[in-house]
């Protein structure tokens, strides 16, 4: 059946998505355990949340990187905040990514954060690519068949 | 922020490194000078060096002064008698020139002739010693030159033999010794010397001498001595003219100087040390040697004396110089006291310079030493971070293996699945168990665990302990049995916690080892050290009977199961004195339990008893120390990681106890460990009691019931259980004994007195007993008539084997079986379910963990959650909401401080630490000012009025850090405790139900 194998199909990009370890896989759980009646887009909206968010802090810390000198308790500082958002939704390859450029952060190394900065913006597009298609999916398909909400139960 | 967290303390920790370092750096004063040593013991040599030959320079200058001494005194000694000698002779020839003057002139004829003279001469000469020989000289004018050869027969000759030619005065020898005759008729005056000496010598009327040559006999150096013969008898102190007029002739002697020396010398000791030089200094520029050896230098040129010579002749000048013959003797003395002292002053320099280096290199080993133990305990400190940080990174995906578990038990599973689903469950709890241990371990190393003082009641932990291994234990068959003595009081202060992991810890370790028997965990005080003894004693006393019993099984112990325990303690000849004494005591002696209340602290003696395979007594001595197990195959056969006995060991010391064990293999083990509490306060106990003790129903007080146990000491356990239900019991040994009891009991009071409402039956009791008795006893109760209900008949059992409980079920055990372990809990419910009373109390306590619980705990409570982070804050907001409360987001501490104006509107706070501007810690800080500042108010101003209590928002921080310190720093700023974020169920609930319970109300 056509709404099984989209089922299936979502299925098996959420797992494939937590075994590349893009995603925490409690932490993602976890989220999808908020959703409920009253809040059926939770997850969705905490991703969109989280790039909306990110990108403000990515501009933050870009201008931070590209300041002279540069203002490293700053750059831990936004990029703490990042990284928390990151463990929040459960990104985790975003978030290893996040504590190597606080380790250079803390180490003064400039060029080692440029280097991580550039990381994780890799690693941040990789999964907001990866999230939207996800996303994209089930969206489409929710407004064909309406019910596909079960599949996050 | 966990991971900012522990970089930061990564960071504190290099820092406290560079600065213990930077404290080194004050070195002492050698270390300061350490680069000077290689110099100073350069510069002390030097100074050894030059002290030790001005010592030698000072020695020698001894010598020397001594050697010169010696020199001067020996060459004055030789030239004062030279002079001696010398003066001698010249007298003598004065002598001589006064004879010839007396004899020669003054008589006429002349008494003298030569032949006269040679023979007095000769015969005088030992008077002269130093004179080769003397003669006399005739003054001869010119005019009178040719009357005094004529008179004479010769020609006056010169020196060279030949006749004289004409001159104004001759001096003619006419006289001569037979030594010199050769000179006879030679004129002195012809020899320039000899013309000197005769006309000085008759201008001063005195002896002179020529200055020193060779002498024509023997070629010896010499000199000529001359003196004045006068004619007649000088006025006094005459004129020159007047001399030279009287002189009438000369008296001439040679003086061997070189043969006189030697004769001289060799008369004196010491004549080889030293070298004589006899000069004639008359003229002080040119001196002519008179004796000595011109050029034999060889002699100590370094030193010499000058003596001066008087020979008696104004006009000259002699001396004599001394030198010694060889150079000064080395002084050995000196040099090696010069030595000496530079070698002793050399080893004193190195041994202080090794002395320095020494200390230096050992303050070097020392400062290593405290780098490196800077460097350990950093290591430690990361070591425990990281324990803590890798516990922490393995519990979450664990928790959330476990919650999937949960998750999917909570599905439409089929047996299996739920089997390998519970099962995975098992192994998840197993592993985050195991986790806990080794965190445990690492924060005991760190020293970080602190014990909790709370109040609590012993009893019920221990049923709870019970209740982990129950299910083990009964598929296992082993009796597990908890025994409380009655002294220990319900409830007294301390770390329930940690008590009970010891507990779970030294029964968990027990049931491993265990495969049949018991395991009996006793508590009771510490005191009754009295007891103790009188118990021991009366087991000597009874030797026999502790032998246990013979049986056909074998050996019958009188332990709880029947199996040898390592120690017999807990053997009931032991057990029943302990009993007994405690209840003798609280029976009779009440002032002494008034004694023991006003003590402060209770030391309690917990034992856990087993009838394992016990410990090899080679292990016995490593069993507390950490990872060790007996041997590597126990781990295997076994399981564990043996860190547990480490853990309990250390919480049992934190405790102010100890702990200790005896074991015997394949008999078992017996740990036994002390632990202090402190005692509850009445009234506080009032207070607390009743939340804990609500767990045991009331309902049952005054029930009587019977139990059939032949086992003493496991009668004693079901005993203690039912009298915590307020139920009496008696103890009869056998079904028979219960019925005679019964009977008794019913003909003996006619109506009054019931039978009892229970009778309890152990399983071996009833096994060993005659199964129909029962029946019949009913049934006689029956046809007696009896108007009391029958008395419930409940079994007691370890397990069942197949088949067993279908027959108890027909053997009239209808009305239930009860598992063992006994928990008083589980025993309340048993009875309640067969007595049927006190069933509504179950109802609300259900599913305490469950997410409905947490929604009903968090349903419509307003909740303020604080974080700068949109996500995090987002996902707190959904998570809170999820269980319906009511969520007010701020997005930093200053906003949370403005929603938080007092009266509150908020149930509680969840604040993110790690915010800018203003932390979770600070802002926390503020609102409990700010709260204390409105208690004030209130309490200062309006006493009675209706708000009760004080301000106190619950606030709760929220972490990913697992860290202990940050937990302490959450509770010194006035945090109420935290949860991990992300959130989890479960640690939500235990930190939100922790105040949402104690203000059931709100």
């Amino acid at each position: 059946m056509d709404r099984n194998q989209l089922r299936r199909q979502v299925a098996h990009m959420r797992s494939s998505l937590i075994e590349q370890h893009y995603l925490d896989q409690q932490q993602f759980v976890q989220l999808e355990d908020l959703e409920d009646d009253s809040n059926p887009n939770f997850v969705e909206e905490i991703v969109t949340l989280f790039y909306k968010d990110s990108s403000r802090l990515f501009q933050k810390i870009d201008q931070a990187l590209h300041s002279v000198p540069m203002d490293f308790a700053k750059l831990d500082d936004y990029m703490h905040q990042f990284k928390g958002s990151s463990s929040s939704i459960g990104a985790i390859k975003v978030k290893n990514e996040c504590t190597q450029f606080k380790e250079f952060c803390l180490a003064g190394n400039a060029e080692g954060c440029f280097r991580a900065f550039q990381r994780v913006k890799h690693e941040h597009e990789a999964l907001k690519r990866q999230l939207e298609t996800y996303f994209q999916v089930p969206l489409d398909t929710f407004f064909l068949s309406g019910q596909l909400y079960a599949v996050f139960d | 922020m966990g991971g900012n967290l522990k970089t930061q303390s990564h960071h504190s920790v290099a820092v406290r490194l560079n600065e213990q370092m930077g404290a080194k750096k004050g070195f002492t004063f050698i270390q300061a000078y350490r680069a000077w040593f290689p110099k100073l013991l350069m510069l002390w040599i030097l100074v050894m060096a030059y002290l030790s030959l001005s010592i030698y320079n000072y020695m020698d200058a001894d010598n020397k002064v001594r050697r010169v001494e010696v020199l001067s005194s020996m060459c004055d000694q030789r030239a004062r008698m030279l002079q001696d000698q010398f003066n001698v002779s010249v007298n003598h020839v004065h002598a001589l020139a006064i004879l010839v003057s007396t004899f020669h002139y003054l008589k006429n004829p002349s008494a003298i002739d030569q032949e006269t003279f040679a023979e007095y001469t000769a015969r005088t000469a030992f008077e002269r010693p130093l004179l080769s020989g003397v003669a006399y000289a005739q003054r001869v004018v010119n005019s009178e030159r040719e009357s005094f050869e004529r008179q004479n027969g010769w020609t006056i000759k010169t020196m060279e033999r030949e006749p004289s030619p004409i001159r104004d005065e001759y001096a003619p020898v006419i006289f001569s010794q037979e030594t010199v005759s050769y000179i006879e008729s030679i004129d002195m005056m012809s020899g320039e010397e000899d013309r000197e000496n005769i006309l000085r010598a008759r201008a001063t009327g005195k002896a002179v001498l020529t200055s020193p040559f060779r002498l024509l006999g023997s070629h010896h150096l010499g000199v000529v001595l001359t003196f004045p013969v006068y004619k007649s008898k000088l006025p006094p102190n005459p004129s020159v003219e007047e001399r030279i007029k009287a002189a009438s002739g000369y008296l001439g002697g040679a003086f061997d100087v070189e043969s006189l020396v030697e004769n001289l010398l060799g008369q004196l000791a010491g004549n080889q040390a030293i070298m004589v030089y006899v000069y004639d200094v008359t003229k002080s520029s040119d001196p002519l040697i008179m004796y000595g050896h011109q050029y034999h230098q060889d002699g100590d040129m370094s030193l010499l004396h000058e003596s001066k010579l008087d020979f008696g002749d104004p006009f000259r000048k002699h001396q004599m110089i001394c030198r010694y013959h060889h150079k000064a003797p080395t002084s050995w003395t000196a040099i090696n006291t010069a030595f000496l002292f530079f070698v002793i002053g050399l080893l004193v320099g190195y041994i202080l310079y090794g002395a320095a280096m020494h200390i230096v290199k050992v303050e070097d080993d020392f400062r290593e030493m405290e780098e490196l133990k800077v460097r350990a305990e950093a290591a430690d400190v990361a070591k425990s971070q990281f324990l803590a940080t890798v516990s922490h990174e393995i519990r979450t995906p664990m928790n959330g293996i476990l919650g999937m578990l949960a998750l999917l038990l909570d599905t439409a599973l089929s047996g299996t699945q739920r089997d390998y689903a519970q099962t995975a469950q098992a192994c998840g709890k197993a592993l985050i168990a195991l986790i806990n241990e080794v965190l445990d371990r690492a924060k005991i190393e760190a020293g970080r665990l602190e014990l909790e003082q709370v109040p609590f009641g012993i009893r019920s932990i221990l049923d709870d302990v019970l209740s982990l291994f129950s299910e083990k234990s009964r598929n296992m068959g082993i009796e597990l049995a908890v025994f409380v003595s009655d002294k220990v009081p319900e409830i007294f202060i301390g770390d329930p916690g940690r008590f009970r992991q010891i507990i779970t810890n030294l029964v968990g370790n027990s049931i491993k080892f265990t495969e049949r028997g018991h395991i009996f965990v006793k508590v009771h005080l510490a005191e009754p050290s009295k007891a103790m003894i009188n118990g021991k004693s009366m087991t000597y006393l009874n030797g026999g009977s502790d032998e246990g019993v013979k049986t056909s099984v074998g050996r019958q112990f009188k332990t709880l199961s029947g199996c040898e325990a390592a120690d017999d303690q807990n053997s009931w000849d032991t057990f029943k004195h302990l009993i007994a004494n405690e209840e003798h005591r609280t029976d009779v002696s009440s002032n002494v339990a008034a004694n023991n209340e006003a003590s402060e602290h209770v030391t309690l003696m917990v034992s856990v008893e087993d009838t394992g395979i016990g410990i090899p007594l080679c292990a016995q001595e490593r069993v507390f120390m950490p990872f060790m197990q007996a041997d590597s195959s126990t781990s295997r056969h076994y399981g564990g990681t043996g860190i547990g006995l480490s853990i309990s060991k250390c919480l049992v010391e934190l405790m102010g106890g100890r702990i200790n064990f005896i074991s015997r293999p394949h008999v078992g083990s017996t740990f036994s460990f002390t632990a202090n509490f402190g005692r509850c306060k009445e009234n506080v106990v009032s207070d607390l009691k009743k939340p804990k003790l609500e767990d045991l129903p009331s309902n049952f007080r005054g029930l009587r019931s019977i139990l059939v146990d032949g086992k003493l000491v496991r009668a004693a356990v079901t005993k203690y259980h039912l009298k915590r239900l307020g139920i009496l019991v008696e103890v009869v040994s056998s079904i028979k004994m219960a019925v005679a009891f019964c009977g008794r009991n019913g003909s003996a009071t006619s109506g009054n007195i019931v039978p009892p409402d229970i009778i309890l039956v152990e399983k071996d009791a009833w096994i060993s007993g005659e199964e129909c008795d029962l029946n019949i006893q009913q049934l006689e109760w029956k046809q007696n008539g009896h108007i009391y209900k029958l008395p419930k008949m409940i079994l007691l059992a370890t397990n069942f084997g197949e088949g067993e409980f279908d027959n108890a079920k027909a053997a009239g055990f209808t009305d239930t079986v009860i598992m063992k372990p006994l928990r008083a809990s589980m025993v309340a419910a048993c009875l309640q379910q067969v007595l049927g009373i006190g069933k509504k109390r179950q109802q609300g306590k259900e599913l305490p963990n469950g997410s409905n619980f947490l929604q009903s705990l968090l349903s419509g409570k307003k909740i303020l959650v604080v974080d700068d982070n949109k996500v995090n804050r987002r996902v707190a907001e959904g998570a809170l909401k999820k269980f319906r409360a009511d969520v007010v987001c701020a997005d930093s501490g200053k906003a949370a401080l403005h929603l938080l104006q007092i009266p509150h509107n908020f149930d509680a706070c969840f604040m993110d630490i790690q915010m800018p501007e203003m932390d979770g810690f600070e802002a926390t800080r503020r609102i409990r000012q700010m709260e204390s500042k409105a208690n004030g108010e209130i309490n200062g101003g309006l006493e009675g009025v209706a708000r009760k209590g004080e301000w106190h928002l619950p606030v709760l921080a929220m972490t990913a850090d697992v860290i202990h310190a940050t937990y302490d720093e959450c509770l010194k700023c006035g945090m109420d405790g935290y949860v991990s974020k992300p959130f989890e169920e479960e640690n939500l609930y235990q930190a939100v139900a922790k105040f949402f319970k104690s203000k059931p109300e709100s």
